[in-house]
């Protein structure tokens, strides 16, 4: 299985996340450039964390313009696998592939620290792996990390499941304490927490191998035996 | 801007406000053999600065020890280079920012930390790290709170674009830096070493680059105003200040070092257009190589228009790179830097003759010898003289006098310079990259390298007051104290980084203190087998004739030979043994609680010897190696209740402590000691190593307070509540 790890002009997440899937899953994990226009050769599409284009106007505001965002689109319309971790995040919801939208931390800073979290639907193809309502914790890194969607949004986010990670003490303001969301269909999630940061006991958690774990046994499972 | 005539520039002294002196002027003349037209005139001016040429530091940075059987790069390349093995070196270099931080605290600080970073893969290394190294007056004052909060919005707004974890540092406060803040970065980088590169532009023919972003009207004399003096006109000076993009420096970064690594053929030399932008760069590679240069003006890639020459020569715009490239690989280099988007422009080619000539606009506007240029600056010998407060200082040490050890340990825990930094560097990506073992809070950050066992400890340190009080051995202790956070990490010394920042070098005074701090620095650099390996001096700072405390950061890395070695200070389990490595004395002079109890530091330095403190750091490194410690701190600002409450603080365990000595000396500041906690089952084995230089002093306890017993008063800390207090001491 080959994973298309997407590099922006600005992507700074992109090397741990190629070396998460590598070194701790062994598996096939590619950088794929921004220009790229076909992701049929891949497994799943993962939109790592940075600042991509440098990220002045609004995180992921450009990046929903590169070529690249067209194959996700239809990558993700066919059923493929996708996530999108931080700016990720941003640029699924830039690019109208996930609701809501991430605005400034309630505080206005820059926010890495510890946080967290309740994983609060673990019947998705990213958090099979986890128990139902498990307490983890993976760090956060980010300025723009406030989620934020309507009332008629939330109900039917509420409504389908769409809400995977909520925050225990909500750090950043996000409405509902909204870490991490999938689409309705369930095959796109964007989280801004960063579980290929909790991947190694070394590094201080190991609580973020559950979302490449529930990917593995998700793809596992689609392949058809010979 | 309108340009003078060369008899115009004699006649109105204009060279003078470019920090020239008539004798320097008078100099250059006889260097040419005529007079210098105003582009020249400038060119001089910048490259003659303290900044460029150290003219006044230069015969004392000579006595600091630069080699060593792993160095592979000293002081005069962007970085100096260590060897670690494997083919592996750690790259390093610090660098000052104060002036441009004062006036423009954001872009100060943002820039200095993008400088940073291109001396580093500028040497063909991969950056892993930033550490940052801050002064600023009292937090009572309005405009110190904005100053610190735009310099750490600065440095994060930097370092988090560009990717590369900031994951140490430290931060203090006193009224001597209410003018002049002290901003210092400090960049980690790793090294291939088949990769390593040089800022030189030797061969004929070859080809030089331009690379990276286009040039603007941004940071014109910016080094020539970092060698000057403030005043109150020193808004005036903003336009000296640049303004950083770290995006546009990470395609930079990752154009030059994929050059560097897939087409290395094409690389001759490479250099960061830093402090005095393209003359700079372009002159120091020529003279390094034994060449000369011509360059195209015209060619240069320009974001304003109608620059002149003098412009162009002297903007510290960011974001850029020189290379010299081999004659036949231009298409080369044009392709890659096509791929990231960027500029890469054939401004000039190396000569033979070593002349440095500028064209513009088809006219020759200088024709300088370019070793003239670079390495004909004068050098001064300065005369020195004993501050008064050192030939009338009282020799005793000052007796703090207070009623209630728990309330004083309390309080000292909640001043801005002892209170957790947690604040400051939550607002720093401390983990992008996925190396960092040890994030900020610890003695020293650690980053693993991957693929092997071996990972890098650093740190950055030093008291300017210690040093007020003690030139020579407050120069001697922020080395130690470097090595001491290095040791108690689990590390072996490697080196250091230094920013010295002083005073004017005219004063006398502040000439003494720079001669006397870096003696001190070079004899423990000696001691300790930690070779200077780069580092920056930064003197003039002084505002309306009142200069900082002297002020050195030492930036030290250290090796770590296997992960299992590496250590933290928080301690680990109830029933661990805790020992006191060294003695204590009644050593308050320049203490955290003299200034917290006085408001004020007097009197002379408390004694330190070198030796004893080797000796304590080897005990501590040949026990962490045998596998015998559970955790180890440094005793640093605040002494032991300080250190014995951070200790706790980790994972909210206390400690029951018994020390036969009076209350008031759990805040001396006695150098050389370090906590450590040791397993019950081997407390026997570490005393039996460590013999009289450690006393068992108390146990680790699940309870959750801080208890010390002593010959006047138990103190009892409650850490729960003291934690909170302490880690909110600097929250905004």
């Amino acid at each position: 299985m080959k994973f298309a790890v997407v590099q922006f002009p600005g992507s700074n997440c992109d090397q741990d996340l190629v070396a998460a899937l590598r070194d701790v899953f062994q598996q096939q994990a590619v950088l794929v450039d921004y220009r790229t226009v076909d992701l049929t050769d891949y497994a799943a599409v993962l939109l790592p964390g940075g600042f991509s284009y440098g990220d002045y106007l609004r995180g992921g505001a450009i990046a929903r313009f590169a070529p690249i965002m067209t194959a996700v689109r239809e990558f993700a319309a066919a059923g493929g696998l996708v996530i999108g971790i931080c700016n990720g995040f941003q640029i699924l919801t830039e690019a109208g592939l996930l609701p809501g939208v991430l605005q400034q931390n309630h505080s206005a800073n820059f926010i890495c620290q510890p946080a967290a979290l309740t994983v609060v639907n673990n019947q998705t193809s990213f958090t099979n792996a986890y128990q139902p309502q498990q307490p983890i914790t993976l760090p956060i890194a980010h300025g723009e990390g406030n989620y934020y969607c309507d009332a008629a949004t939330l109900a039917a986010l509420k409504a389908h499941q769409q809400i995977v990670f909520t925050y225990q003490d909500n750090p950043n303001g996000s409405v509902a304490d909204i870490a991490g969301i999938t689409n309705r269909a369930g095959n796109v999630l964007g989280m801004m927490p960063h579980p290929e940061r909790a991947v190694e006991a070394l590094l201080g958690s190991e609580d973020g191998r559950g979302v490449f774990q529930s990917m593995l046994q998700t793809l596992t499972k689609k392949v058809v035996p010979a | 801007m309108i340009e003078q005539t060369a008899t115009a520039i004699e006649a109105s002294g204009l060279y003078e406000q470019w920090g020239l002196t008539s004798a320097e002027y008078q100099r250059i003349q006889e260097l040419l053999g005529r007079l210098p037209n105003f582009t020249e005139t400038g060119l001089f001016a910048a490259m003659w600065s303290e900044h460029c040429a150290y003219k006044n530091s230069k015969p004392l940075l000579k006595q600091f020890p630069t080699s060593g059987q792993r160095i592979l790069q000293g002081p005069g390349e962007g970085a100096g280079i260590i060897d670690i093995g494997d083919g592996q070196a750690v790259v390093f270099k610090a660098e000052s920012h104060n002036h441009p931080t004062a006036v423009e605290p954001y872009q100060g600080a943002a820039t200095g930390v993008g400088g940073i970073i291109r001396d580093i893969f500028s040497m063909g290394a991969q950056p892993i790290a930033l550490l940052d190294s801050l002064r600023f007056g009292e937090l009572t004052d309005a405009h110190t709170r904005f100053l610190l909060q735009e310099t750490v919005a600065g440095i994060g707004g930097y370092g988090n674009c560009i990717g590369i974890p900031t994951v140490g540092g430290e931060l203090a406060f006193d009224d001597a830096y209410a003018a002049n803040p002290v901003m210092n970065a400090m960049c980690v980088g790793l090294l291939d070493t088949t990769m390593q590169q040089k800022g030189q532009a030797a061969g004929a023919s070859n080809l030089i680059y331009y690379v990276g972003a286009k040039t603007g009207r941004d940071g014109i004399q910016g080094a020539i105003f970092a060698s000057a003096e403030f005043n109150d006109a020193v808004e005036a000076d903003r336009s000296a200040v640049q303004v950083g993009d770290p995006f546009m420096e990470k395609r930079l970064m990752d154009a030059c070092l994929e050059l560097i690594r897939e087409h290395p053929e094409a690389v001759v030399g490479i250099q960061d257009m830093g402090a005095a932008g393209l003359v700079s760069s372009s002159a120091e590679m020529g003279a390094k190589a034994d060449y000369g240069m011509t360059l195209n003006l015209d060619a240069v890639p320009q974001r304003e228009t109608g620059m002149i020459p003098y412009e162009l020569m002297l903007s510290e715009s960011q974001e850029r790179m020189l290379l010299c490239v081999a004659k036949d690989q231009g298409a080369v280099v044009e392709a890659v830097f096509a791929r990231y988007e960027l500029d890469a422009v054939q401004i000039g080619e190396v000569t033979a003759a070593k002349q440095y000539q500028l064209y513009a606009h088809g006219e020759k506007v200088a024709d300088v010898p370019i070793k003239a240029l670079v390495d004909e600056a004068p050098v001064y010998q300065r005369p020195q003289r004993i501050p008064a407060r050192l030939l009338t200082a009282d020799p005793q040490q000052y007796q703090p006098q207070f009623t209630s050890a728990t309330a004083v340990l309390t309080k000292l825990l909640q001043q801005p310079t002892l209170a957790s930094k947690q604040a400051i560097y939550r607002s720093y990506d401390t983990q992008v990259k996925t190396n960092t073992v040890v994030a900020p809070g610890s003695d020293a950050a650690v980053i693993r390298i991957r693929g092997g066992r071996k990972a890098l400890a650093m740190t950055t340190d030093g008291n300017g007051r210690y040093l007020y009080l003690n030139p020579e051995i407050g120069g001697q202790i922020a080395v130690c104290e470097a090595a001491r956070n290095i040791v108690a990490s689990g590390g072996v010394p490697l080196g250091i980084t230094d920013c010295l920042n002083f005073g004017s070098p005219e004063e006398p005074e502040s000439f003494y203190e720079l001669a006397q701090a870096t003696k001190g620095m070079s004899t423990a650099c000696k001691a300790l087998a930690t070779p200077v390996i780069s580092g920056n001096v930064s003197l003039y700072n002084e505002s309306n004739g009142t200069a900082i405390y002297p002020t050195p950061m030492v930036g030290m890395v250290g090796l770590i030979t296997d992960l299992a070695l590496i250590t933290t200070q928080d301690f680990k389990q109830a029933g661990d043994v805790i020992f006191l490595v060294g003695q204590t004395h009644s050593d308050f002079n320049g203490s955290e609680l003299q200034k917290m109890l006085t408001g004020n530091i007097s009197g002379a330095l408390f004694d330190f010897d070198l030796a004893t403190e080797i000796a304590h750091q080897q005990l501590v490194q040949q026990a962490i190696r045998a596998g015998l410690v559970s955790g180890a701190h440094d005793l640093a600002e605040g002494g032991l209740a300080v250190g014995l409450a951070e200790c706790c603080f980790g994972q909210q365990l206390g400690a029951s402590v018994d020390v036969a000595m009076p209350a008031s000396w759990l805040f001396a500041e006695t150098q050389s000691r370090f906590i450590i906690t040791v397993p019950a089952a081997q407390a026997a084995a570490f005393s039996q190593m460590a013999g009289e230089q450690a006393q068992q002093i108390g146990t680790v306890t699940a309870a959750t307070d801080l208890v010390i017993k002593t010959n006047t008063e138990t103190l009892t800390l409650d850490i729960v509540t003291s934690k909170q207090q302490w880690e909110g001491a600097l929250a905004w």
